[in-house]
């Protein structure tokens, strides 16, 4: 093993590369106020922080935890009967309702969101069958429901995925020991199954919670563009104002956020594994 | 109906997609009574001790549990507790709280749920284990653990499904005996499933052997090791010589070319028997002496005796003696009536 392990360098490399040194440019930059082009201009300042305190930023960080956490309560609501339902099929139809699940995501993000701008927008194909029945069309698109559909949609498989992982190696004797005991089966699922289950409810509801959080394509297209969420607040300092300074700083509160969510939910974890529900 | 009757299965037929798993299964449990489904792996065993605990349905058949046929009620709702083979204890759970599942779930009150819990434990020698993590406990402690959070529900009727499976033999002699006491105090029905033949010997008042969804011979320990009915019964249930003989008349058997006197009779004049005769029933002595005649093949020494196959003209016989003949001795053999088993002949395929 140990002469093997020079394999790991160039993985080592490139995550240094591309990952420690990225972040610690970002912290820099979040730091430290000056003009990027000239050199040695850097100075510390804790005034990017404070610019984010303004209520027009703190209202985009609130509308966006706001909609992160809808849309993955929403995710859990629809992902866990449906994570359930699965799992207790047969092989066959288990693979084939997987399969079902995880085609979507061999497409591009960008194109199926895309194809919901065409199926909501105002002369899209919701409208147009409205039309054809002889109701005025509605405004689906370019509002929060069509932003948190896009989510939803977007993030649903990364939801079911890891419950249904933890559910289908829940052993099924522990579900006939309880029944055995006199647990009916609401009771079964409140006692056994979900507490066994969360594990995969808090790996599900980060790997929603953290790309819902940080996401700017969903925001731009089917919020249209003057549509404000963190994501987008950072991408446009970036891209447009390029004041990088306060778009670092933005990422860093966002990225501390994700941390203190995923906290949260390990902590919630942990208490009820080791104390059961009672 | 015997009026100590507890559960009566009466034509239970299972099949899974076509496949034929139980053929009409009928026995009864008395009250009280210490019964075991003995049989090898897929023979239907713990398919019957699943469907009386409800975890499975039958495809036809009835199951009575004191008068009532109790087919279409929920595992839940029976006053059945079943001690699966694996434990199922829940991970997410301690020792107590695992023990106080069942009455947790009945809403009794706190306090009584805390004495019935804790004077289980101390029944099953846990005592000072209420906090211990399921993980931190040994396949003994598990095991446990597991028959006192089932039989702290009193329940009517405890399944067991070769609970003493995963323990090493020393610990598995020890609770079977413990498991045999622990009945008898709480004057609860036990069904118990097992392929281990000594287990079921040393434990139960009934055996049902089964085989290929059957039932082979139902009979006390006693009965099923030494009047088996069958072959398969005989060679399932220790050892035997198992060898084809002619039944003359009532009390007279031929087999292995001489005319034996025997205990059994009921059998057409000359029909063509099975004979069973135990290892251990066969008596080495001089070669003159012997009704049979042979000459020792091989021998191993198994501790208690020594095993010898002996060659005669017409059959290996198996000789289980503390008396050591070296091979190729000649040798001869005598057996008594009483440990002549006949049974009908039936054509194997």
């Amino acid at each position: 093993m140990k002469q093997l392990k020079w394999l790991s360098y160039p993985y080592i490399f490139w995550m240094i590369l591309f990952i420690i040194v990225p972040l610690i440019l970002v912290f820099i930059f979040s730091f430290t106020t000056g003009d990027i082009r000239l050199n040695g201009d850097f100075q510390f300042s804790i005034e990017n922080f404070q610019r984010f305190f303004d209520p027009l930023y703190l209202k985009v960080l609130g509308k966006s935890v706001n909609l992160a956490l809808k849309s993955t309560i929403i995710c859990l609501l629809l992902g866990y009967p449906m994570a359930m339902i699965i799992s207790r099929e047969n092989i066959k139809k288990r693979n084939v309702m997987i399969l079902l699940f995880v085609v979507p995501m061999w497409m591009n993000f960008l194109l199926r969101t895309y194809a919901w701008m065409t199926l909501l927008g105002k002369n899209g194909v919701l409208n147009f069958l409205i039309k054809k029945l002889g109701f005025t069309p509605l405004n689906f698109i370019y509002n929060d429901n069509a932003v948190l559909l896009g989510m939803v949609y977007n993030f649903l498989p990364f939801m079911v995925l890891p419950i249904y992982s933890v559910l289908i190696k829940m052993d099924r004797s522990l579900i006939e020991a309880a029944e055995d005991l006199g647990a009916n089966k609401v009771k079964v699922f409140l006692k056994i199954i979900f507490p066994l289950s969360l594990p995969g409810v808090v790996s599900g509801f980060t790997m929603v919670f953290m790309p819902a959080l940080s996401t700017f394509v969903i925001s731009r297209l089917l919020g249209g563009g003057q549509y404000m969420l963190i994501g987008n607040l950072i991408e446009q300092q970036f891209l447009w104002t390029g004041d990088w300074h306060f778009g670092s700083a933005i990422s860093i509160i966002m990225m501390a956020f994700i941390l203190i969510g995923m906290a949260i939910t390990s902590k919630f974890d942990k208490e009820k594994e080791g104390g059961g529900l009672w | 109906m015997e009026k100590n009757l507890i559960i009566d299965l009466k034509n239970i037929y299972k099949e899974y997609d076509g496949v034929e798993v139980l053929k009409n299964i009928n026995f009864y449990i008395r009250k009280n009574e210490f019964l075991t489904l003995l049989g090898p792996s897929g023979c239907g065993k713990t398919t019957t001790l699943r469907i009386i605990g409800g975890f499975e349905r039958p495809t036809s058949g009835e199951l009575i549990f004191e008068g009532k046929d109790i087919i279409n009620v929920p595992p839940y709702e029976r006053q059945i507790n079943t001690v699966f083979q694996k434990y199922a204890l829940f991970p997410h759970m301690n020792v107590f709280e695992n023990v106080a599942f069942g009455l947790k779930i009945k809403k009794l009150p706190k306090d009584e749920i805390k004495n019935k819990v804790i004077n289980m434990l101390k029944m099953v020698n846990l005592e000072g284990f209420e906090n211990r993590s399921i993980e931190s406990l040994s396949g003994g402690q598990q095991q446990r653990v597991a028959i006192a959070r089932a039989l702290v529900n009193e329940p009517k009727v405890l399944l067991l499904d070769e609970p003493l499976g995963a323990l090493d033999l020393k610990l598995r002699k020890e609770m079977q005996l413990e498991l045999k006491n622990m009945q008898k105090r709480v004057g609860i029905t036990f069904i118990y499933v097992t392929h281990d033949q000594e287990e079921a010997l040393t434990m139960s008042d009934t055996i049902v052997v089964m085989d290929k969804g059957e039932i082979q011979q139902i009979g006390t320990p006693v009965d099923i090791y030494n009047e088996p009915k069958n072959a398969f019964v005989a060679r399932f249930i220790g050892e035997s010589n198992i060898i084809d003989g002619i039944m003359h008349e009532d009390y007279v058997v031929e087999f292995a070319g001489k005319v034996f006197d025997c205990v059994d009779s009921g059998f057409e004049r000359d029909e063509e028997v099975q004979v069973v005769i135990r290892p251990e029933d066969l008596n080495i002595v001089d070669a003159k002496d012997g009704m049979i005649k042979g000459r020792v093949t091989s021998i191993t020494f198994k501790g208690v005796h020594y095993e010898m196959l002996v060659e005669s003209k017409e059959f290996q016989w198996k000789v289980h003696s503390t008396i050591m003949k070296p091979v190729d001795t000649e040798i001869g053999l005598t057996v008594i009536p009483d440990n002549i088993h006949i049974m009908k002949k039936v054509i194997e395929n």
